[in-house]
């Protein structure tokens, strides 16, 4: 048995590579709870079934899905075309901040323009915090990495000093959190009594709009292009920094938007914890989704529901949250490991019997000796 | 006609008490909602200690479970909801951004019983349970006093909040009592549990002269870091003595098993109440790990002179003339504050240095 490179990446295994993936954590987590001495398929029912087992459960992990989901729309578009935009945290988080002042601000006010203006401001506010990162990278050749990590410390500052400080609650024994949002400032919920907002519509529509975007027009085309090959995008006369501001823009407003979607929807007011890493989840789950808006959307449901198993696994077998984190690793572990298995391919046939190769043979003899 | 009252009313208590208990002899569900991994030491594994101490002793009455490690931001709210709707007859929220999240799911379940921790809402259903933390604290900065020769003491503390402000007052109020010319000096590390800045900040603080540590923060980094670098640490929360066995002076305790004994008990009675109670040096929830062996004789008699006296009531932590840090007198002789003045503290007392946050 010996491994070789493939002529070409194989179209086959892209696909496939998730599922392997999937499968090798189930059985590996299987393992694991039977060496804590749990029942191993009762507690992967525990850990994947039973938290999706009702209406509320099920409505719960849209609410989990719903910020992560957001940002990795944003940012699937944006790793197409290679530009690493690693600070949908902070685009989140002044996303967030900027609604929620508005929404403070609109306290007292009723209309139907309320909640768009406070959406907008959310949106226009991760654009905002992405365009930092866009004149950086387009006028000083700042590499966006960089800038965009630095500016998501630098949001959740901003963050903690207006909690403390200006957007702090008067009547609140001086706790660093805000009043709580008026009702016409938040997200409608889609069902009465559960918390899934409208927010997930929003994510599901986006989505549709970035697969269209990437599949059927000039922009996604020229996206595709400079992620392939920069060079080649130069020479086809592309405006490299015209595409660059376009798709940061667009994912920090997607970031933002999250933002929006966890303090007018859930949270209901401005806290010191909002920063809890949706942004950087994004990233692991728009990779996990081959950068294909479909397979972003079975990644984000995926990596929900290990968070809602996590939590469940606690409640009901006593298993440490750690088992969480564990599940998350192994999965990423595999994925990985299994990607190999695009660019490369398990020969099981002995070597004596390979054909001939004339070119190469003297080399190969040589290497194996 | 006695008897078929008697009766009567023993038949609506045992139809109230057994929708809350749903079968008579099933025993108790008490569920604990932790901000962080229990883990070794610090906030959370004295939490869980307490849960482990009334879960024994109240045997086969009750049955307690836990979710660690629950951010405060929207998960919260689905974790307490989850083990309310799973036939938790009594929930134990024990952060502060749990605060909101309690409120809401408490509505829900009207016959489920909540008890927040250091926070300040309550409802019909949701009581709420502090302990005086800086009772020990006063006592610990008496024992900072004594031992410093630099007269510079660190502080890592977490948020600028007011029970991290009272903390750090009554601390300073204690190394003064002792040690007028001392000062405390705070580094704010804004977050409850990093223990890379924890150590990271310890350090800075040595470098700004300050010979005896101590914290508000959940892991022992700073207790670790006085130790390696030869000053003194005091610890917080559980006792910190095996992460410095030579820098310990000791650690100012959050022991919560009185309190949750209390609360247990209560419900089980049928006596439960909604009520916000605060607990110290008295009710045994605050308690001073033993003290380093360095500290002379003469401290040691005169800070449990100090501790007798706050536990018999013949004086209070802020207890007057006590300035600011402008000089301004804020607390006059022979007054002290009151609970509601110490929930909302928000200035710094004479002798600690740097400014405020805000």
């Amino acid at each position: 048995m010996r491994i070789e490179a493939r002529p070409t990446p194989s179209h086959t295994m892209r696909y496939l590579s998730p599922l392997l993936a999937l499968g090798l954590t189930l059985t590996t987590g299987a393992a694991i709870f039977a060496a804590l001495g749990k029942a191993p398929l009762a507690s992967l029912h525990a850990f994947f079934i039973e938290p999706i087992s009702t209406v509320y459960g099920l409505s719960e992990l849209f609410v989990k899905v719903t910020p992560l989901l957001l940002c990795a729309t944003g940012l699937t578009l944006c790793f197409r075309a290679k530009v690493w935009n690693i600070g949908a945290e902070g685009q989140f988080v002044f996303g967030a901040l900027i609604a929620g002042a508005v929404s403070l601000q609109l306290a007292d006010y009723q209309g139907f323009w309320v909640l768009p203006v406070v959406i907008a401001s959310g949106v226009l506010a991760g654009m905002a915090w992405a365009g930092i990162a866009a004149i950086l990278l387009t006028r000083f050749r700042a590499h966006e990495i960089l800038t965009t990590i630095m500016l998501n410390y630098i949001a959740i500052q901003l963050l903690l000093w207006s909690v403390h400080g200006p957007l702090k609650s008067p009547s609140g024994y001086n706790f660093p959190e805000s009043e709580l949002f008026s009702p016409q400032t938040l997200l409608p919920t889609l069902w009465g009594q559960y918390r899934v907002t409208i927010a997930i519509l929003i994510a599901l529509l986006m989505l549709a709009v970035v697969w269209t975007v990437l599949n059927r027009t000039l922009l996604g085309y020229q996206t595709r292009v400079m992620g392939e090959n920069r060079q080649a995008a130069r020479f086809a006369g592309f405006n490299g920094n015209r595409l660059i501001w376009i798709l940061l823009l667009f994912s920090g407003g997607m970031a933002g938007m999250a933002g929006v979607s966890e303090v007018n929807g859930p949270v209901g007011q401005l806290t010191t914890n909002l920063a809890l890493g949706y942004g950087y989840t994004a990233i692991i789950i728009v990779f996990m989704g081959r950068m294909h808006p479909l397979g972003v959307l079975l990644a984000s449901l995926l990596l929900g529901l290990t968070y809602l198993g996590g939590e469940n696994a606690q409640m009901t077998l006593g298993l440490p949250k750690s088992i969480t984190g564990v599940f998350q690793g192994l999965l990423l572990f595999f994925l990985l490991a299994c990607d190999f298995l695009i660019s490369h391919r398990i020969v099981l046939a002995p070597i004596r019997s390979q054909p001939p190769n004339l070119s190469n043979t003297p080399v190969r003899e040589v290497t194996r000796s | 006609m006695k008897a078929p009252t008697l009766i009567s009313l023993g038949l609506a208590a045992a139809l109230f008490w057994s929708a809350p208990l749903q079968a008579e002899d099933a025993p108790l569900k008490v569920g604990f909602v932790y901000v962080s991994p229990i883990g070794d030491a610090g906030w959370t594994y004295m939490h869980d200690r307490a849960r482990q101490i009334v879960d024994k002793e109240f045997g086969d009455r009750v049955e307690t479970n836990y979710v660690e490690s629950v951010s405060e931001g929207s998960d919260s709210q689905r974790v307490i909801r989850n083990l309310s709707a799973n036939g938790h007859d009594l929930i134990f929220t024990t952060s502060f951004g749990y605060m909101n999240p309690t409120i809401r799911v408490a509505q829900r379940f009207p016959n489920v019983r909540y008890e927040h921790a250091t926070g300040y809402k309550t409802a019909e259903n949701v009581g709420n349970y502090q302990a005086r933390a800086y009772q020990g604290r006063y006592l610990a900065g008496m024992a900072a006093g004594a031992m410093t020769e630099t007269d510079t003491i660190g502080y890592v503390a977490g948020f600028p909040i007011p029970e991290v402000l009272r903390g750090i007052n009554a601390f300073t109020l204690g190394v003064r009592e002792v040690n007028p010319d001392a000062s405390v000096r705070v580094s704010w590390i804004n977050s409850w549990h990093d223990p890379a800045k924890e150590r990271e900040s310890a350090s800075s603080l040595i470098r700004q002269d300050a010979d005896v540590l101590t914290m508000h923060a959940d892991s022992p980094a700073v207790v670790q870091a006085a130790q390696d670098e030869g000053v003194y640490g005091i610890g917080y929360n559980s006792n910190m003595e095996s992460y410095g066995p030579d820098a310990h002076l000791t650690s100012v305790m959050m022991h919560w098993e009185p309190i949750y004994r209390e609360k247990i008990q209560a419900v089980l009675d049928g006596s439960w109440e909604s009520k916000s109670i605060w607990y110290g040096l008295s009710e045994g929830v605050v308690k001073m790990a033993p003290m380093h062996p360095d500290i002379p004789e003469s401290v040691t008699e005169r800070i449990s002179k100090h501790r007798n006296a706050i536990i018999n009531g013949d004086r209070e932590v802020f207890q007057g003339p006590v300035r600011n840090q402008d000089g301004e007198e804020i607390i006059a002789e022979g007054e002290s504050l009151s609970d509601g003045q110490l929930l909302e503290i928000n200035w710094y007392v004479e002798g600690i240095k740097g400014k405020l946050p805000n």
